[in-house]
């Protein structure tokens, strides 16, 4: 029965010293299912997912990976499970190159003169251009420095190196929030072509617009609390609305607006 | 809003199929490559225009005297070479945002681990210097635990072993020699022929003969070249920066040094094994500062308690004149090797000249500011486009 379920956190709590980041957090990630978190700013979005990506450890409670209790102590035994993430802040280095930053910690590698290992440079910029292509962003030269490139274009950047590497499960916080419409379109699409490749993802975003549509369940985090999670049957998009941080205000004050606009 | 929702839903379920390059091609925009990326892509650039200008300067007011001779050259070159070496090893951890300030007193502490053994307690000297390699590079391991454990800033963890190493040379010195000098390794390295083939004198005598034999370098008068061979140290010193500079621009673990270096946070997040890579550089630094030293013992004949004072502060010199930012994350191997060309040439040169030479420190103060205002610049231009 466990086994449905590719990444499950049971009752985990994480504490930074006297600030209680998440209280007895439950939350269940089926295999090949888009699982969107909501919550208001400080919830304790951000931190559940680097708890899953194996940044931090539970102060308390269990995390499971296909039913096997795991304890990462570092992002890069999540990675080697095959669970990727787009982090708040992207872990970029500016400074580097866009193939360079594609491949950090995974560096593809060839044979020089059949005995010293080097990166396959070619490799790493053929395909992270092809790889940033998919995502709509064009660069004419995979080994310019990330830090000519835009903030949405950055983003797309860390997009597409979670998708290129994430065999299991992708972790995405706020993929969409530095993006215009078509890159939001995208990265939904991106979303929807790695389910229907059968990897599981789970996401956070602000946006209904963007959860609805993709996400096929729902939990909604207060103040570090989880407040249960919802199938997309059993709920509509209002009431999504409403779960997210000011949904009712949000719907006030445009009848407010729409009522002194008549 | 329930068309928005719509059309994002239909543009999700269209088109899915499309090849990444007709997505692509949708998308009108090619990036324009900024010129200054030229320069960003080139960090050595300031130390070699830094070189070129030394050269220019020398060659007006020392060129006759006999400075850009065979020997004068060796004599510059052995000096670049020596703190060539150590700004090879202090680039790659300044690249990972890291320094090592007690390279310099590593290099005094190897001197003695190398000479008191065989000089006071009869090993023999292989096992010395073997002894001196290992324990300095546990050294550096030590200091690099401490940084990558504590989080404290490198620059307060090894200005205390720039202390501790220090004193334990002078204690050691003077507890076994009675004296701030070792002196009589000399012979026993000559004695040795394998460490003497590593660390002594020079190499390639056939060559230089030959090029003496058909009158291309200068001769003396019995008929030998005026320079036996060249020095080991200068051949030590190519080997590591080659090595080093391979390291850096094509291999995983260079990779790993400019990650770690650009962000920390990042690179652990991306699954870089930041605390290894930072604790690696710092055994690369010892190990650097314990050749220069055993070079130097071998070339000198004894250790000494002042050895490698203020190398530490030199080889960072050289390093950001070579372009390397202060702040990590960006810099170039060859840079530090003209940086520490620069030292020779301007350490050396100013002896040919009719220029008092009080005034080096003074000149390689203005190179360093120089440089420093040069990076800047660079690295506001490219926080400037974020
Ligand atoms: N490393 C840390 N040390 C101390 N407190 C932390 C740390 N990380 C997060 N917190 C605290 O935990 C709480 C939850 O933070 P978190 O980043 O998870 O929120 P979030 O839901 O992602 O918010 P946002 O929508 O703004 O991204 C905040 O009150 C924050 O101050
Ligand atoms: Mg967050």
């Amino acid at each position: 029965m466990a086994d449905d379920y590719i990444l499950e956190l049971d009752d985990v709590s994480k504490y930074f010293g006297t600030v209680i980041a998440l209280q007895g957090v439950t939350l269940r990630l089926k295999r090949g299912e888009v699982h969107c978190l909501l919550g208001d700013n400080g919830a304790g979005k951000s931190t559940l997912i680097k708890t899953l990506a194996g940044v931090h450890q539970p102060s308390s409670g269990a995390y499971r990976v296909d039913g096997e209790q795991v304890r990462f102590n570092s992002p890069r035994e999540a990675l080697d499970r095959g669970i990727a993430t787009v982090y708040q802040d992207l872990a970029l280095v500016p400074l580097m190159s866009v193939a360079r930053n594609f491949f950090a910690g995974r560096e593809p590698r060839r044979k020089m003169f059949g005995v010293i290992p080097v990166i396959d440079m070619n490799y790493a910029n053929e395909t992270a251009r092809d790889k940033l292509a998919e995502m709509g962003i064009r660069v004419r030269d995979a080994s310019q420095p990330v830090g000519t490139m835009s903030g949405g274009e950055r983003q797309c950047l860390a997009i597409a190196r979670a998708i290129h590497f994430g065999a299991k499960v992708l972790i995405l916080d706020e993929p969409t929030a530095a993006l215009g419409v078509k890159q939001s379109c995208n990265v939904l699409k991106l979303i929807h072509n790695a389910r229907e490749r059968g990897i599981s993802v789970i996401f956070i975003t602000h946006n209904v617009h963007h959860a609805y549509p993709i996400a096929d369940s729902f939990t909604l985090l207060n103040r570090g609390q989880s407040m249960g999670t919802f199938a997309k049957r059993d709920i509509t998009k209002e009431e999504v609305l409403d779960m997210m941080a000011g949904g009712t205000e949000i719907q006030s004050l445009v009848d407010e607006l729409e009522g002194r606009a008549a | 809003m329930s068309a928005i929702n719509e059309s994002v839903t239909n543009m999700i379920h269209s088109n899915r199929a499309k090849a990444p390059e007709e997505a692509a091609s949708t998308d009108e925009r090619v990036r324009k490559i900024s010129p200054w990326r030229v320069l960003l892509d080139r960090p050595e650039l300031g130390s070699i225009a830094g070189t070129v200008l030394v050269f220019v300067f020398f060659g007006i007011f020392a060129g006759g005297s006999g400075m850009f001779a065979l020997d004068g050259v060796i004599n510059w070159a052995q000096v670049a070479g020596y703190l060539g070496i150590i700004a090879v090893g202090a680039c790659l951890l300044m690249i990972a945002g890291e320094f090592d300030l007690s390279m310099g007193s590593m290099i005094g502490f190897a001197g003695v681990m190398v000479a008191i053994p065989p000089m006071y307690l009869g090993w023999p000297l292989w096992a010395s210097v073997i002894f001196a390699f290992v324990g300095s590079m546990a050294l550096g391991a030590l200091n690099g635990y401490l940084v990558v454990r504590t989080k404290l800033p490198s620059f307060i963890v090894t200005l205390a072993f720039m202390f501790i190493l220090r004193g334990l040379t002078l204690v050691l010195s003077t507890g076994f020699a009675n004296s701030t000098i070792v002196s009589g390794i000399g012979d026993k390295f000559t004695e040795d022929p394998v460490v003497s083939a590593l660390f002594q004198g020079t190499t390639l005598h056939w060559l230089f003969s030959a090029l003496a034999g058909m009158n291309l370098i200068e001769k003396l008068p019995s008929g030998d070249p005026v320079v036996a061979g060249l020095p080991k140290v200068l051949v030590w010193w190519i080997v590591m920066a080659v090595a080093a500079g391979f390291v850096l621009a094509r291999t995983r673990f260079g990779n790993w040094i400019y990650t770690v270096g650009g962000d920390a946070n990042a690179a652990k997040n991306v699954g870089v094994p930041v605390r290894r890579v930072k604790i690696s550089l710092f055994v690369l630094t010892a190990f650097c500062a314990c050749l220069f030293g055993v070079l130097q013992v071998a070339d000198v004949g004894s250790a000494a308690a002042d050895r490698g004072l203020q190398k530490e502060f030199e080889a960072i010199i050289a390093v950001v004149i070579g372009g390397t930012l202060l702040t990590g994350g960006f810099g170039s191997v060859i840079g530090a090797c003209f940086g520490a060309l620069i030292f020779g040439v301007v350490q050396i040169g100013i002896s040919y000249t009719n220029i008092d030479s009080d005034w080096y420190r003074v000149f390689l103060g203005g190179m360093l500011l120089l440089a420093v205002l040069f990076n800047h610049y660079i690295r506001s231009r490219a926080a400037a486009t974020k």
